[in-house]
């Protein structure tokens, strides 16, 4: 067993994991913090992307181990308290999900692409939602709910200044 | 643990657990190069592995192709990150995050070659952990940044118990999966001499951001009208990524016109002998080398000729 410290979504936590432990089932099985979804399980698929210390990554394909002092952010830590992320309300309103799988990895995903670009043109989320697969909605409500996402999230941060 | 427990891991698929998980292994983080070097010389029984990023490893763990029973993680090893020019030379450490490379102003003016390539490896969350030694080091034959060291006869740069050596490209991938790399080495750096004119990488892949079934690095010097160096180097055709000596002296001296770029690309397809595989016949792969040479060369020569 191997001891780590991490903070996930502003908690910090120290544990003692076997080293082959993989983040996804660290956050899951020994956090509680199911969110992250585990789909392909070899860093295709994308269900699993957390962020680690703000970079996205796929969380089946990081030990543990690796994420060793790390800040880690998942799908928990977007909404304040009752109140949804933009991202997570845009997703919602706009239906850019159909059966869920994909959501936390693509919400999380999508947070990082905003986080980096504000206001991101059409082309460039799809090409940078291109990391996430998702088998229901065509892509196109998901890529509206982003622009909207950030529409918003540009909107609030006007009015905050 | 290490290699005595393996047995245990049908037990838990049959279970009903996933079998998706890496078996168990031994591990280590140092935080030196020596201590790295010595674990990996002390566990050489128990096939020791370096882990940079993972991001091929722990794939190819989960799906237990690789059951390495001790993992030498280089993360904490100081001074193995970062990118720093000297003088002609671009020196990047194998630790390097491909993002940060991917990103980097430096790199982009000093090897345009490798920020092109580097945008084709994988997804953004894939390039945020992998690692430019790490892909080296894993040496697959369809990968990017191997083809573009080759292109760029780069020198690796590895330390072992005896002390570091340098490597040409040339002569550090070995076969699929293969390099000149000893059990107890580590790559440290890759230095990368800076190439005066035109760039292109160019690649065949089915879905965007898959492994290339046929990539193509192509580098062009002119002086005037006339092409004075050329370097090419493909993946995806070969066991190693190969270059293509014939299509280099086939521009040298030209204009790089449509014609020569096309007898270029003709002359090096007919130097090479692809497998085919479930990705694409021998057939394909000799059809799209031929066709991303042309392409890539039509690229780096007016590349090669803008830039003046």
């Amino acid at each position: 067993m191997t001891a780590i410290s991490v903070t996930v979504n502003g908690r910090p936590h120290t544990a003692q994991v076997e080293p082959r432990r993989l983040l996804v089932d660290f956050l899951r099985e020994d956090l509680g913090l199911v969110g992250t979804h585990i789909g392909c399980e070899h860093g295709v698929c994308g269900t699993c992307t957390v962020l680690l210390d703000g970079r996205s990554i796929r969380s089946c394909i990081t030990l543990a181990v690796q994420a060793d002092g790390a800040e880690i952010s998942t799908v928990e830590g977007l909404a304040d308290g009752a109140e949804l992320h933009p991202l997570q309300d845009e997703f919602s309103e706009k239906q850019g999900l159909q059966c869920g799988y994909c959501t936390p990895g693509m919400l999380m995903r999508a947070s990082e692409i905003l986080a980096g670009n504000p206001d991101p043109s059409p082309a460039e989320v799809r090409e940078a939602i291109a990391s996430n697969l998702c088998r229901c909605t065509g892509y196109q409500f998901i890529v509206e709910a982003v622009l909207g996402a950030a529409e918003r999230m540009r909107a609030e941060k006007e009015t905050a200044s | 643990m290490a290699a005595g427990t393996r047995g245990g891991q049908h037990r838990e698929c049959a279970l009903g657990r996933s079998p998706l998980k890496p078996p168990p292994f031994d591990y280590a983080a140092p935080t030196t190069l020596d201590e790295a070097i010595g674990l990996l010389a002390e566990h050489a029984g128990a096939e020791a592995r370096v882990l940079a990023g993972g991001q091929s490893l722990i794939p190819m763990m989960n799906f237990r192709l690789a059951k390495p029973g001790y993992l030498v993680d280089l993360r904490r090893v100081a001074g193995l990150a970062g990118i720093r020019r000297e003088g002609d030379t671009l020196v990047i450490g194998a630790m390097t995050r491909m993002a940060e490379v991917e990103r980097s102003p430096e790199v982009a003016v000093a090897a345009p070659l490798v920020t092109e390539a580097i945008g084709l490896v994988a997804h953004v969350p894939v390039r945020n952990s992998g690692t430019v030694g790490g892909s080296l080091a894993h040496a697959d034959p369809a990968a990017e940044l191997p083809a573009v060291v080759l292109a760029l006869d780069a020198k690796l740069v590895a330390a072992g118990p005896g002390g570091t050596r340098t490597i040409p490209a040339g002569e550090f991938f070995t076969g699929p999966y293969g390099t000149a790399l000893a059990p107890e080495e580590i790559l440290t750096e890759v230095r990368l001499p800076v190439w005066p004119g035109g760039h292109a990488f160019t690649e065949f892949s089915r879905i965007h951001a898959n492994f290339a079934v046929v990539a193509v690095a192509a580098l062009v010097d002119a002086d005037g009208d006339r092409i004075r160096r050329a370097s090419v180097a493909l993946a995806g055709v070969g066991p190693t990524p190969v270059r293509a000596h014939s299509a280099e002296r086939a521009l040298l001296g030209t204009s790089g016109d449509a014609e020569t770029i096309r007898r270029a690309a003709q002359l090096a397809a007919a130097d090479l002998s692809p497998a085919g595989d479930l990705h694409a016949s021998a057939e394909t792969r000799l059809t799209l080398a031929q066709v991303y040479l042309r392409r890539g060369l039509e690229l780096a020569v007016s590349r090669a000729r803008n830039e003046r």
